[in-house]
This record gives C-alpha cells, structure tokens and sequence, in this order.
C-alpha cells in the first residue's frame, strides 16, 4: 500500500541474475507495502530462481517475448489481480525506487500515466549523437501529442493508474521501441494525461550499454520509423 | 517443341506434389485449393505458350510469355505479403498463449508455495 493503493512493482527481467536479487531486494526494502512482480522474459541463466529467492513473485514466460510482451503480461497480471497501480521498473538497477512515491503522488492528481524522465533537471545522464538526436525528435513530438513537456520518452520508468492498466492489459506492443514510443503515442491520443516527474538514473548495476556510432545510427533510424508507424495509425 | 516439354512437365510435376500434400493432409486446404488454381491456369499455358498473344497485346504488352512472367511476379510478391501477415497474426497468437502460460505457471507456482508453507499464507493469499 502507497497513499491507500494496491501497488504492484512490474520488473520486465532478461539475463539479469547478476542484479536482479538487489533490484528486487532494495524495492523491497524501500517500499514495505507493495508487491513486486519479476516478469522472467525467457531468460537463459538463473533469473527467475533468485528474484524467487529475493521475495518477488515471478512470472516466467516460455521464450522471449521482448519488453513490450513482458510488460503486457505484467499489466495482466496487475488487472487480474485488482491492483490500482502499476508501475514498471529496469532490472539493471538504473531507476532508483525511493522515486516510486512521487512517481504515486501524480496519479492521484488525475494524471493517468508518470513518466520518471531523465534529462528533467535531476541527475547528470548525458547522451551525445545520433542517440542524442533521436531522443531529441522524440520528445519534440511526443511531447506535442501528449500536450506536455516530455524529456525522456523512451523511459523504462512510468506508473500507471487503473485505467491505463486496464488498456495495456489488452493492448501493448512486442515490437522495438514500442512499448515505450508507441505506448505514449497511443495513451495520449486517447486523451489519458500524462506528464513527467524528474528523476536521477543510476548507473547500471549488471551489463553495459552500447556506443557504437553505427548503432546509434540504426537506432535513430529506427526510432524515427517507429514514430511515423505510431502516429500514422490509430 | 523440346521447351513445352520441360515446362509442362514442371507444371506436372508441381500438380502431383501439391495433390500429394494434400492428400497426406501437409497442406492447409485454404493453401493447396491456390495452389491447384495457379496451376490449372499454368498448365495449359506451359503448353500453349501463345495462348496470352492475344490478351497481351490488348495491354501492349508484345509477347503473351512476357505478359504471364510479369503477373507471376506480382502474385508471388502478393503470396509473400500474405504470408508474412499470416505469420504476423501467428506471433500474436503464440504471444498470447505465452503470456497465459506464463501468468498460470505463476498461480500455480503461488499456490504450491501457498501449501508447502503455511507460514507464507498471508503474503500469498492477497493474490486474489
């Protein structure tokens, strides 16, 4: 329980044995009152065993899905299970849960989906480049459908309320980038609110993430097809 | 006359095949029924390949073997798309099963816990 809810944790997990006991246990020591759900992506190594151990309850899916399937059967799990919070949270440690209460306070403002965003004045996450620009297109434009500032959209750090449990439950994208770009484009058009909360990100406990100018690159191309596709449909 | 027996003996030989699939139940209907279609139209022509002259003419097109190339293209890349969306539309399904598999594995996991130790009752039970 945070501020009289039913909050449920929803950490999609690959690979993450290394850091996921401490992801796990810190969520769970910093927020007594909620429910933690590991969303076992088709990992190959021993993830869903130790956030068993860690005092998450898991979900193990046969074979990989990607982020998006994972999180369509965490936002499942939490409609099927009555919760009125659901939020979504990286297993690599980046995203700090003393942020959770905040992220809470907004949605009983009305506000229908928190985005936890870098680059919104706390922290110092910098990106340079291709992947720079790509972020910078995304928000330009996320931000004009959502009708709010938005500085990190390809955040892995929201909450949502019932209602938008209730839509994700039914409908999220497996596919690249999707289950971040094409999920705000999609909740914002049908007229839920959104809005950011600055957060710090953490440097990743396990794994490192990539520089390569070429992926960069791709990922820019891709980011930008991905927006044309979500915008261009309904 | 060498050339009409090597196309329509190709034509033949995919018509046996599909026949064959079909009758040892490999082959969606929906498929094998396209299949026979193409090559009843396939068939005669491998064996007449002038039969077209005439129709391909009337779309300035100058020779009818040109004319059957040219629509073989285009259905074939219609035949790919609509397999691709069949896929498509497979995943999703796959997708879903994955997903209750998942969230059952989960129950009954909760549930085992739940009856091996009494203890963990109440952290169990909230799940509804």
């Amino acid at each position: 329980m945070v501020n009289g809810k039913r909050v449920l944790i929803i950490i999609p997990a690959l690979n993450e044995a290394g850091s996921i006991a401490d992801v796990v246990g810190e969520v769970r020591g910093e927020l007594p009152g909620v429910d933690v759900l590991v969303v076992d992506d088709g990992s190959t190594d021993r993830t869903a065993a130790v956030a068993a151990a860690a005092g998450a309850r898991v979900a193990k899916l046969p074979y990989n899905l990607g982020v998006g399937g994972a999180m369509r059967l965490g936002y499942r799990y939490a409609r099927d299970n009555g919760y009125d919070v659901a939020i979504q949270i990286d297993a690599d440690g980046q995203h700090d849960p003393r942020y959770v209460p905040k992220l809470v306070d907004l949605l009983d403002d009305n506000i229908d989906l928190v985005i936890g965003a870098r680059f919104a004045g706390e922290g110092d996450y910098s990106v340079r480049g291709p992947r720079r620009w790509a972020m910078v297109m995304l928000s330009a434009v996320l931000s004009k459908v959502a009708k709010t500032k938005l500085t990190d959209t390809t955040s892995g750090f929201r909450a949502a309320n019932r209602r938008v449990i209730e839509m994700f439950a039914g409908w999220y994208p497996a596919e690249y980038l999707g289950d971040t770009v094409e999920t705000l484009v999609h909740t914002a058009r049908r007229g839920y609110k959104i809005r950011q909360v600055p957060v710090a990100m953490r440097k990743r406990m396990a794994g490192t993430p990539s520089h390569s100018p070429a992926k960069a690159m791709i990922y820019l191309g891709r980011a930008f097809a991905v927006l044309t596709l979500a915008l261009i449909r309904r | 006359m060498k050339l009409t027996l090597v196309t329509g003996l190709t034509g033949l030989i995919l018509l046996v095949t599909i026949v064959e699939l079909l009758r040892r139940r490999q082959l969606r209907e929906k498929y094998g029924m396209l299949w026979l279609a193409v090559l009843l139209i396939v068939i005669p022509l491998s064996l007449f390949p002038r039969l077209l002259d005439n129709v391909a003419g009337f779309f300035g097109v100058v020779s009818g073997v040109s004319l059957v190339l040219f629509l073989g293209i285009v259905f074939l890349l219609l035949v790919c798309v609509h397999l691709s969306w069949e896929v498509s539309a497979l995943e999703e399904e796959t997708r879903t099963l994955a997903e209750d598999f998942a969230l059952l594995r989960a129950e009954v996991e909760a549930q085992r816990a739940a009856r091996t130790q009494p203890a963990r009752d109440e952290l169990v039970s909230h799940d509804g």
